[in-house]
């Protein structure tokens, strides 16, 4: 199957949906199939092969944050070469909501076209406006994915329509295979997020510190993620801030390693979050995991079944928790062992054959992807007579 | 006088560009929606078919082998109209036949069973899909059609109005798992 797939967001700034696009065209690739990813890319990044770079993408201030996004002139008429050359038999648009390339492929395309929806924002000031020309695209769109259930449900409210939930797939035998690293074991915890973005939940987790070194004398906490370090811990007595350790950015070894290693992994979230990838790599690195109780956390964590929820943005229930799983090792291996069972479903290889199903359900019966060629108005007003 | 002749002219003009594009997208919709209907029956076969297949393959005990065959049967010879219905036995039926993870197993370790397990797997898992893939384009052609500006200038024509396709399609449990 010839398959083309849109990423919205640079290729060369690391980020979740570029990821799960890398991890899902390598799956394709290896089944034999025909993979081609059109991405915003500066023109002199190194591009893996099957990457089609789209342009450069322009910072811009969009939905509360500055996001670099491809529009313009320049940007539809690479897209619509990209689909003229490749003759795919499905396009699969990641984000098709957001300005960027997803809605340009909307415009330009026709044919069977695939869109996950990611993000579960609430509706934007700019998206109410923009209503009507999102829909007229988003019409095209032939089969939706959402990554969670609650994504679905924000789609399904803000856009109305249907979705099938498929989530995002992780290679569990990558995190499950790697090698503990000894420096990083005994009584330590482990946080990885941007240090800087407080939706990330590292001040909740700095705030319920103290409690719970007092209880744990031993333990530490492992930061892996870029941010201001002395910010970070500026709120913690000077006494405890040696405790902290921060790794940096790490590779994705180091993450899967540093995974391996933790006691405990504590996902302090206070909100944004449609998915929780970090969640599903912990369970599979078999980490215990303690999570705030966001919708989508909730999920991934099959209702607390599967790793521990506390109160969002609650640093004593978080404290609480923290110290009363580190003081009970068999605790913890139960939530091991269930956890490890149940990333199971979130595989690749479960993950990609139902990715697939979808691209064989839309593609039966239909002819491949083309540009969209604007009838003719002649043609048009002869439609509307009849 | 003249100005407002041309005034009148490009307004008309302007109206007729819009409707005509409104025209090309519920046009649009129309030939997404005939795909996904077309995709939903494709896979509804498929699922009766392997039902059917596995009924009569002497695999299952012969109460499971009838009571499959007879809703396999139905929900393939059924008429348009009572297709939902049909179809929605046909899924209660392999719901109450594969409960039993011990019968899904019973089905894999006969010879050539563990094809036909994973084709039924696969299709109970495809239908959901095309069926929502299928709900989604009739709603949002329903949207466009009871706007005023479609209804006015019967923008849809002749094309009859969209119906939704309802049913039960919850697979059986048993089956799902082992293919996740």
């Amino acid at each position: 199957m010839r398959i083309g797939i849109v990423c919205p967001y640079s290729w060369d700034v690391p980020g979740g949906v570029q990821f799960h696009i890398r991890d899902l065209a390598a799956y394709f690739i290896r089944l034999g199939h025909e993979v081609s990813v059109l991405a915003p890319a500066d023109d002199d990044t190194p591009l893996p092969p099957y990457v089609v770079s789209a342009g450069r993408a322009v910072p811009v201030p969009y939905n509360g944050s500055v996001a670099r996004l491809n529009f313009g002139f320049l940007s539809a008429a690479r897209v619509r070469r990209w689909l003229h050359d490749g003759a795919f038999d499905v396009v699969h648009i990641h984000e098709p909501t957001s300005p960027s390339l997803g809605l340009l492929t909307c415009w330009a395309a026709q044919g069977p076209i695939v869109a996950t929806f990611h993000t579960s924002n609430p509706r934007s000031r700019a998206m109410i406006a923009a209503y009507a020309i999102l829909q007229a695209a988003l019409e095209k769109i032939s089969a939706r994915i959402a990554v969670s259930e609650y994504a679905r449900r924000t789609l399904v409210e803000h856009l109305g329509g249907d979705a099938v939930v498929i989530p995002n797939g992780v290679d569990v035998d990558f995190f499950a295979d790697a090698e503990p690293n000894p420096a990083w074991q005994g009584g330590t915890i482990g946080f990885i997020g941007r240090i800087d973005e407080p939706r990330k939940g590292l001040p909740v987790l700095m705030r319920a510190l103290p409690t719970i070194l007092a209880a744990r004398p031993g333990a530490r906490l492992l930061v892996a993620g870029r941010g201001d370090e002395e910010a970070a811990v500026a709120g913690l007595p000077a006494g405890l801030r040696s405790r902290v350790e921060f790794l940096g950015m790490v590779t994705d070894e180091d993450k899967a390693r540093l995974l391996r290693s933790v006691d405990l992994y504590v996902a302090p979230n206070t909100g944004g979050e449609s998915f929780g990838i970090i969640l599903v790599e912990a369970m599979s690195a078999g980490a215990p995991v303690l999570a705030s109780d966001l919708d989508a956390f909730a999920q991934v964590l099959d209702q607390g079944a599967a790793g521990e929820l506390f109160a969002n943005e609650d640093a004593d229930a978080l404290a609480e928790a923290a110290v009363r799983l580190l003081g009970d090792p068999e605790r913890r291996a139960g939530l091991r062992e269930r956890g490890a069972l149940h990333v199971r479903r979130f595989d690749w290889s479960t993950v990609g054959a139902d990715i697939l199903s979808v691209y064989e359900t839309v593609t039966a019966g239909t002819t491949a992807v083309a540009t969209d060629e604007r009838t003719g108005l002649r043609a048009r007003l002869g439609l509307a007579r009849d | 006088m003249t100005s407002t002749l041309i005034w009148i002219v490009l307004a008309l003009l302007a109206v007729g560009v819009y409707l005509s594009w409104t025209a090309g997208r519920l046009d649009r919709l129309h030939t997404r929606m005939d795909a996904a209907r077309a995709a939903l029956d494709a896979q509804l076969l498929r699922r009766a078919s392997v039902a059917q297949e596995l009924a009569t393959s002497g695999v299952l005990d012969p109460a499971a082998s009838i009571v499959l065959y007879e809703a396999a049967h139905a929900a393939r010879q059924s008429e348009e109209e009572h297709r939902e219905v049909a179809e929605s036995e046909l899924s209660q039926a392999l719901r109450a036949v594969f409960e039993d993870t011990r019968q899904v197993e019973g089905v894999r370790v006969a010879p050539g069973g563990e094809e036909a397990a994973r084709e039924l797997a696969e299709a109970v898992r495809r239908v959901p899909m095309a069926r929502r893939f299928l709900n989604d384009a009739v709603g949002a052609a329903r949207r466009l059609r009871e706007h005023r500006k479609v209804r006015w200038f019967r923008l849809a024509g002749h094309a009859p109005f969209p119906l939704a396709f309802e049913m039960d399609d919850e697979p059986p449990a048993a089956l799902v798992e082992r293919a996740a």
